[in-house]
């Protein structure tokens, strides 16, 4: 029963190394041998970091946190592919078992103008943060609540809603894209809230408002690639971005034709 | 001794909140922006918190060790969160809530804390559908329940499998908003390593920027923490790699008392452990649980048996065959140590024979592959990534994993620990869950916590502390704590030996898991304690942190982490021998009844303990609040 590869093999980790912002940055080969099958790839960069550490050397700084595939926080691309060999899944949730024996590695930080390096694989996502505060939420202040019944949506909206709110924050669109662009990303939120129609009375503004942001922070602009769905480990649909860009183009004009109105 | 006073209201049960908000002190809108809280964490219950107290008008500073205060840990919780709506029509009431909360807790909650809970679980559910949270809904647009985890009414609100994200997310947007106004002001990548206590009262922390290695004093008129827990003492777990219990230690060597901490819930549907390198363990919602049915081989011979082969009447359904009336969906606790007995025996299933099956066959026949993937396609989902099995033709193999943490904090009514101006929310807190944690009620604590109880017990305390008279970070309790922190992070740095923390987290989780983990003795535990203590000088003298404290350190944030570990993790062995008595997911082999089930003993442990820290090298001391239930009658609980 249960069956499944068994035996262990020997692969080559090409991790880029790079002490600071600042500082210089080199890919490091580090072998590693004994690799069983059903280990996680995370687990097998801690495997090698305990190795290092044993050797006095600084083990591998790499972001990590739920390890199954919600957080948002692991962030690694893998044989140029951000968050590896897998579809629909995030890096901490790719198995060893997609490698072979002999196999090289190579292992990189998501890398955009928008994501400044903080040290080896680590960077800095604090961009997608400042989009959301520009007007990624419904104001609602609490206690000031209707009844949650007295408002229904329909289930097509809300489960349309919720496809879009499944977006982990991880940026692998961005690093997927060859212009690093966060469309997916902000697509994904600017539809979630405005599917809903607690999320009608700030559409306008919430929408202008993020683009502007995402636009103002470095990252690029969209030329249908679509390579950000492809990478998203939500596999978020690229017709958030069609959405998006429809409630942009509606929002400009009111927002053109009567100002006061776009608040 | 520390004074431990819960300050529960007087009168009946059902109007103690009521009073209580009419009653408690208010701060006037004027003076509201006078008061600087600081709030530690930002995942349901911080985030929340600090949203909602930025939104009366106090300065709110947020810490968070993660990069965004969207990563916080309670994103990955599945299944659900209760409430009292009872929209189903089949029954529910405020009363039914506090009532399954109180008996699934084993008579070990504040009967006054619990009932609040239940009365504002409604309020919780309309402010996240305000936000946006995208709750599964039915056809007319209305709200869909489900029955979870042992409710025999269906009170469950949902997203999907992914509920827990989706709240987070909703409180995360409530705090952008408020970080954008200038109301909060955000200190990401940065971790509570002390406490500051001035005059006997909670007035400021030290933090370490993560990135930078600046170690800076924050001060404060009041402190908020909503840490989570901490059941990575066990390393092995469903809880992220990251969370911790650093800050609610650091308080307790500050003074506030730890509740309860040997009680640890064990969740019965996790993926098992395949390797000796692993990091973690997965948890498969228990909502799974309302259409799996678990079972095992009849026959120990059978268990390395292809399942499809092996007939109905060669199966045993034990859950339905000993609990009849609750079957597969009985408590957490009980589900696990009948699933661990079934292992003992020799009949479970699986390389490890560590594991118990989970078959959705029956399922499948009645709602078909496309029903059974509308209701848990993702859990399906991650089950393959990890197993690389499909669970839609050949059934799950899961085993209990540590998973939440009742214990925490002490509190009084007002969520104040017995240091005045400490406030601990969620899971970080002890008071609402007892000995054991029903499905979907985590979620709801953290939320009541932070959006409804918090905005208004805080104002009690600050409206008795002078606006603007908060201590200057030059006071000497600042002074000193800033000089802990640099005094432990060059400790660790320091010691340059051989074994990475890893292999320091790895042998305590051992340690943990035989001696204090599913079922409990004496004997164990005593042993634990030693084995714990070894252990503990091994890694002062064994410990290799390499690099500098001035950048990112990731194996230094995780030293220090793991030295809190090695003292909690002995604490929870000290109180686990101390409560000689069996409740809920603390199980002593030597009180049970003779069919295995818990043996409370009511008239010397209906109590909570607080463990009061009394300096390096001595024992601590063993407060007692005593749990008075005036409103319910405390029974054996039956599942049957």
């Amino acid at each position: 029963m249960n069956a499944r590869p068994s035996g262990t093999f020997s692969v080559t980790l090409r991790v880029w190394r790079q002490a600071g912002p600042g500082e210089p940055g080199r890919f490091v080969d580090y072998p590693a041998q004994g690799v069983n099958p059903h280990m996680s790839f995370l687990e097998l960069l801690d495997v090698v970091n305990d190795g290092l550490t044993r050797k006095g050397e600084e083990p591998i700084a790499f972001a990590h946190d739920c390890r199954e595939g919600i957080c948002g926080t692991c962030s690694l691309t893998i044989d140029g592919k951000p968050h590896g060999p897998g579809r629909g899944v995030a890096t901490c949730q790719i198995y060893m078992r997609s490698f072979s024996e002999g196999d090289v590695i190579v292992v990189e930080p998501f890398r955009a103008r928008a994501f400044p390096l903080i040290k080896d694989l680590v960077v800095d996502r604090s961009a997608f943060d400042r989009i959301q505060q520009a007007g990624g939420f419904i104001t609602a202040r609490t206690g000031s609540a209707p009844e949650a019944n007295a408002l229904p949506v329909p289930k097509a909206d809300a489960d349309l809603a919720m496809d879009a709110a499944q977006c982990i924050g991880c940026g692998a669109c961005v690093a997927a894209c060859k212009n690093a662009s966060a469309m997916l990303f902000v697509a994904a939120k600017v539809s979630h809230l405005g599917l809903l129609p607690q999320g009608q009375a700030e559409r306008d503004r919430r929408v202008l408002a993020m683009v502007e942001t995402m636009d103002g922070l470095g990252f690029g602009g969209c030329t249908n690639q679509y390579e950000c769905s492809a990478a998203c480990p939500k596999l978020i649909s690229v017709d958030f971005i069609a959405r998006m860009n429809r409630d942009f183009l509606k929002a400009s004009f009111r927002a053109a034709l009567a100002p006061q109105s776009a608040g | 001794m520390a004074q431990l006073e819960a300050r529960i209201p007087p009168g009946p049960l059902a109007d103690k909140w009521r009073r209580h908000k009419a009653d408690i002190r208010l701060v006037s809108p004027a003076n509201k922006r006078k008061y600087e809280i600081i709030v530690v964490g930002a995942g349901l219950a911080g985030a929340s918190a600090a949203a909602t107290l930025a939104e009366l008008g106090y300065q709110v500073t947020c810490f968070v060790f993660h990069d965004s205060p969207r990563r916080a840990h309670s994103i990955a919780a599945q299944g659900g969160i209760n409430a009292a709506k009872n929209y189903p029509n089949d029954g529910d009431s405020v009363y039914r809530l506090f009532y399954d909360t109180i008996k699934g807790g084993d008579y070990r909650s504040r009967e006054a804390n619990v009932h609040r809970l239940a009365e504002v679980s409604a309020a919780i559910i309309d402010q996240c559908a305000a936000q946006g949270v995208p709750f599964a809904r039915e056809y007319g647009g209305l709200l869909a329940n489900r029955s979870f985890g042992g409710a025999q009414v269906s009170r469950t609100f949902y997203a999907r499998g992914q509920t827990g994200q989706q709240l987070l997310l909703g409180a995360y947007s409530a705090l952008m908003r408020m970080v954008a106004s200038g109301a909060v002001r955000l200190h990401t990548h940065s971790e509570m390593l002390d406490l500051a206590v001035v005059g006997g009262h909670a007035k400021g922390i030290v933090a370490r920027n993560l990135v930078t290695g600046e170690i800076s004093r924050h001060a404060a008129d009041a402190v908020v923490l909503a840490t989570g827990g901490y059941g990575n003492v066990f390393d092995l777990t469903t809880y992220a790699r990251g969370s911790n219990a650093t800050a609610i230690w650091r308080a307790y060597k500050r003074g506030a008392c730890f509740a309860n901490p040997c009680y640890t819930q064990i969740h019965p549907t996790c993926i098992p452990v395949s390797g000796d390198y692993q990091s973690k363990l997965t948890l498969m919602s228990e909502s799974l649980r309302n259409d799996g049915r678990i079972w095992v081989p009849k026959k120990p011979e059978d268990r390395r048996k292809d399942p499809g082969a092996i007939p109905e009447e060669e199966r045993d359904y034990f859950l339905e065959r000993i609990y009849p009336s609750f079957g597969n969906l009985c408590p957490r606790d009980v589900a696990s140590r009948a699933s661990k007995r079934l292992c003992d025996e020799g009949r479970g299933v699986g390389e490890t024979g560590r594991a118990v099956y989970l078959d959705f066959g029956d399922a499948m026949r009645r709602l078909g592959e496309a029903g059974v993937r509308e209701r848990y396609g993702n859990l399906f989902d991650i089950y393959h990534e990890i197993t690389a099995e499909n669970a839609y033709r050949t059934p799950m193999r899961i085993y209990p994993a540590v998973h939440y943490t009742m214990g925490g904090l002490w509190v009084d009514y007002n969520l104040m620990s017995n240091v005045p101006g400490l406030f601990v929310l969620g899971e970080a807190n002890f008071a609402d869950q007892g000995a054991n944690r029903l499905g979907a009620s985590a979620l709801m604590q953290g939320l009541a916590d932070g959006y409804f109880i918090i905005p208004y017990t805080i104002g009690d305390y600050l409206a008795g502390q002078k606006p603007g008279a908060r201590p200057a970070t030059d006071a000497a309790e600042f002074r000193q704590a800033e000089e802990n922190v640099r005094g432990l992070t060059q400790r660790m740095l320091a010691v340059r030996g051989r074994e990475p923390v890893g292999h320091f987290h790895r042998r305590l989780g051992e340690i943990m898991w035989e001696g204090c983990g599913m079922a409990r003795n004496r004997a164990g535990l005593e042993r634990a304690m030693r084995e714990i203590g070894a252990l503990r000088e091994e890694f002062w003298r064994g410990v290799n942190v390499p690099g500098s404290g001035d950048s990112l350190n990731q194996s230094l944030e995780r030293a220090g982490r793991v030295a809190d570990f090695l003292e909690l993790g002995e604490l929870m062995c000290r109180d686990a021998l101390a409560r000689e008595e069996s409740c809920g997911g603390h199980f002593r082999e030597e009180y049970q009844y003779p069919d295995g089930e818990c043996r409370r003993d009511d008239d010397h442990f209906s109590h909570v303990a607080a463990w009061e820290y009394r300096g390096e090298g001595r024992d601590p001391a063993r407060n007692v609040e005593p749990l008075g239930y005036e409103f319910v009658k405390m029974s054996v609980r039956d599942y049957k």
